[in-house]
């Protein structure tokens, strides 16, 4: 349900560049604010998770890793590979030049 | 007139009518996005605080203006999808699961034409 608000978000973004250099320098000044950065950090972590869950509920589905072991197993796999995933994707960022 | 009977045109399509469809559907988009939103995020990341003209060079890019309509395309068919199970798993009430689920159709539709007309006018625009 958060991701999904997350595709309004994007909408805007998308519009704000079609509307064009003004619309966007506005957006981007709203979008750079410190509780908008960290709603989309935390976006990008829920995304990862979805994404990570979501392979997950992929195997199940062709009946694979049912047993209890794994189950717990794989549940925690999905906590770190999410955790994991979003401060790779934040570092690549960083390292692109972008600011905090 | 069908000739065939009607056990037949019912069968396999259970209690919510469309058979697997929704189901399928849903593995299908899943599948497709898996690759589709990572290069998103990552790219997306990267052009955040890029300058206006970075950004429309970005997508005005053949390859990206294709993999941003594609993306919008499934991800809000997934989230129509996604979003139908929550409403009709937790909303009881008949008049506001019917509602819910209208307005969930034509809000994910007029999200999804939107970005596409924003992308494309991007895309195609001069500046």
């Amino acid at each position: 349900m958060f991701l999904s608000a997350g595709t309004l978000v994007l909408a805007y973004w998308l519009i704000s560049i079609a509307g064009g250099e003004e619309s966007y320098m506005v957006a981007r000044e709203c979008l750079s604010t410190i509780p908008a950065k960290m709603l989309l950090g935390l976006s990008v972590f829920s995304f990862y998770f979805h994404l990570c869950n979501g392979v997950r509920h992929l195997f199940w589905d062709i009946g694979a890793g049912f047993e209890l072991k794994t189950l717990y197993a794989t549940g925690y796999a999905v906590i770190a590979s999410s955790l994991l995933l979003t401060a790779l994707t934040w570092g690549y960022a960083m390292a692109q030049g972008a600011a905090p | 007139m069908s000739l065939e009977a009607d056990i037949a045109k019912v069968r396999g399509l259970g209690s919510a009518k469309e058979g697997t469809g929704h189901f399928w559907h849903q593995r299908l988009t899943a599948i497709a996005l898996i690759p589709l939103s990572i290069w998103f995020v990552v790219n997306l990341v990267c052009v955040f605080d890029a300058t206006y003209a970075e950004v429309t060079a970005w997508i005005q890019s053949p390859i990206v203006t294709t993999l941003l309509v594609a993306l919008i395309g499934a991800l809000l068919y997934h989230v129509k999808l996604g979003v139908q199970i929550v409403i009709e798993d937790y909303l009881h009430a008949e008049w506001l699961k019917l509602s819910s689920i209208i307005c969930l159709n034509l809000g994910t539709v007029l999200c999804g034409l939107v970005s596409i007309v924003a992308i494309l006018k991007i895309s195609f625009g001069t500046n």
